[in-house]
């Protein structure tokens, strides 16, 4: 009953209310930017599949990524949900047999076309890894990384304050620049990490699992971040943690393991995708809900 | 009911106190033969490790004792001679050695580390090409260093490449034996570097090569390294590929790369001089192997140095 009635209802208060009838955190500027309705979408999928030496690992995606929203994949491990996201920005190139399959639109403009540079295509699109993978430099240069081989060495001090204060680490690092980056904390790493990358000026991040293997406070530091990231990025997140995709997406994409006949094959498949605040207090399918409730996964 | 409880507590006091003695008897019983067999296996090892470190140092003491008398700066001002032993000396076979290895090292690094480079990073493995390339440098690494002498002679010395008995082609021979060496180090080295940094350079956009430049490279640089100074000091104790590329026992004037004259090395001169019958011509030849072996341990323990001081831990 109260879900039916919060689905009449519009705007933002609403789904404020429907997501804390479901006991969802919700963060005060989350919903805000959904009230402007519909927007450009980054991404485009059409029946996008992703095959390691023959053997498909996730199958038929159909999804659309909007700009300046968080979209989350969730789903249980083995779903493809990191695969998919390495196809966003060609990540997938680097793995020997892997082919993709479909129609994946960045802005309108083919992704796989055949005159598209996977090393351009990731100019533009960032990625911030599972585990923190700084570079065995100094934390100026792991940032300056990037504007140096794209010959952007101009203002490179600038630069790197700026990419070290969108990233929440300037009153942490401003004083030890040129220490070693393994120095930092884990969470500082991974934070270091999304400085790095938007410190190239992408215009899409896509962030595999960023806050696995943090504490609850930096992982909490990050998702306020990303929050705050968006205004200027779309970020399509994957993560395993539910309560996470709730927090911090606008969308969510929810993805299951399928099999064939005798279960020999097992490839990820895209069961609903929609508004966060609908996969969770109100899914179109029984998978989904039993997933988000926690009765399976 | 007392006494019923008393019967109770009394027969858990005696399980209690059975159990302990098992415990006890189990704990303290171990098995004889165990016990034997742990120390037999023990002494194997020891005995082993002893040999191994026994003939290093019969062969140290030997050395020294034979060659200390020998020792003196002349060995390294003045050049050999074939009938006054305490004026001989190794400046034309030190000079020799020298030369040669900064020649190895000129051929060894730009070749083993690019052929290093290309396999890890570019070689696709399930093409079987590059997999046979692979285990022919495996193989390659085991030929005997004879072998690779009379390669020399007939690729380099005559045949193709026809550049005469110089000491660039006896450079040219010992950078082909070692290379393998380097090339298994540099693979090693660059595969130490985690996949995530590649990852995380090309996710911001660099090429392939800026990734292997900036990121791969200085990465493995000190496990680099570490592989071409082990490898040079492998070159430079070789005698027998050497003796078939023109080194020549009796130079009497400082060696230059180029020059058909001929040029000494420090190993093939200590062989020369071990098989005079003379006592003294003996000594001098052990005097010889302490020179060289003082350089080998220089070399190899800076190049433990260098592993352990910039070693990255990932």
């Amino acid at each position: 009953m109260a879900r039916d009635e919060s689905k009449a209802r519009t705007g933002r208060q609403s789904r404020e209310d429907a997501a804390a009838r479901a006991g969802i955190a919700v963060r005060p500027d989350q919903f805000q930017q959904h009230a402007a309705g519909r927007r450009e979408k980054v991404f485009e999928l059409k029946g996008v599949g992703v095959r390691y030496g023959g053997v498909p690992a996730v199958k038929e995606i159909s999804m659309d990524v909007h700009r300046n929203d968080v979209t989350a994949l969730i789903g249980p491990s083995g779903c493809g949900k990191s695969t998919l996201l390495r196809c966003l920005n060609r990540m997938n190139d680097l793995i020997p047999g892997a082919e993709v399959e479909g129609s994946l639109l960045y802005h309108g403009e083919d992704l796989y076309g055949s005159k598209v540079d996977p090393v351009q295509a990731r100019k533009m699109i960032g990625m911030v890894f599972q585990k923190p993978n700084p570079f065995p430099k100094s934390i100026y240069d792991n940032i300056a990384f990037g504007p140096r081989i794209l010959g952007r060495k101009e203002n490179l001090d600038e630069t790197v304050e700026n990419a070290l204060k969108g990233a929440a680490l300037w009153d942490e690092a401003k004083d030890r620049l040129d220490a070693n980056a393994f120095g930092l904390s884990g969470g500082q790493q991974q934070r270091l990490c999304i400085a790095r990358c938007i410190a190239v000026q992408p215009d899409t991040i896509l962030m595999d699992e960023p806050c696995s293997a943090l504490d609850p406070i930096s992982t909490g530091k990050i998702e306020d971040l990303m929050i705050e990231l968006k205004k200027q990025f779309s970020i399509v997140i994957v993560t395993h943690n539910m309560q996470q995709a709730a927090r911090v997406s606008d969308r969510t994409a929810f993805l299951m393991v399928e099999l064939d006949a005798d279960e020999d094959n097992r490839w990820g498949r895209l069961v609903e995708y929609d508004e966060t605040e609908k996969i969770f207090t109100n899914p179109a399918d029984s998978r989904t809900e039993d997933y988000v409730s926690g009765k399976v996964g | 009911m007392t006494g019923a409880g008393g019967v109770q507590s009394e027969r858990s006091r005696l399980a209690v106190a059975g159990a302990r003695a098992t415990v006890a008897a189990t704990l303290r019983d171990q098995p004889r033969r165990d016990v034997v067999l742990n120390a037999a296996f023990a002494g194997m090892l020891l005995l082993a490790i002893l040999l191994a470190l026994s003939g290093l140092v019969a062969l140290l003491t030997q050395a020294f004792i034979k060659g200390a008398p020998a020792l003196s700066p002349d060995l390294f001002t003045n050049g050999p001679s074939t009938i006054n032993p305490e004026k001989a000396g190794f400046r034309p076979a030190i000079i020799g050695s020298l030369e040669l290895i900064a020649g190895v090292i000129l051929f060894i690094v730009p070749i083993g580390v690019g052929a290093a480079i290309y396999l890890e990073e570019y070689a696709d493995n399930t093409k079987w090409w590059n997999r046979v390339i692979e285990v022919n440098i495996q193989n390659l690494a085991a030929v005997p260093s004879i072998i690779y002498g009379i390669l020399g002679l007939a690729f380099i010395v005559r045949g193709p490449f026809d550049l005469g008995f110089i000491l660039a082609a006896g450079s040219m021979t010992l950078a082909l034996l070692v290379l393998p060496v380097v090339i298994i180090a540099g693979r090693e080295a660059i595969r130490a570097v985690p996949s995530s940094i590649r990852e995380g350079s090309l996710a911001l956009g660099a090429t392939q090569w800026q990734t292997i430049r900036s990121q791969v490279l200085p990465a493995a640089i000190p496990g680099i390294v570490t592989g071409v100074i082990l490898s040079v000091s492998r070159a430079l104790g070789e005698a027998a590929p050497l003796l078939l590329v023109g080194a020549t026992v009796f130079v009497t004037f400082d060696p230059t790369p180029f020059s058909e004259d001929g040029y000494a090395a420090l190993p093939v001169q200590i062989f020369q001089y071990a098989t005079r019958p003379q006592e003294a011509f003996q000594e001098l030849a052990a005097a010889g192997v302490i020179v060289m072996l003082v350089v080998l341990l220089a070399m190899n323990s800076f190049a433990i140095w260098l592993r352990n001081r910039y070693e990255q831990k990932w």
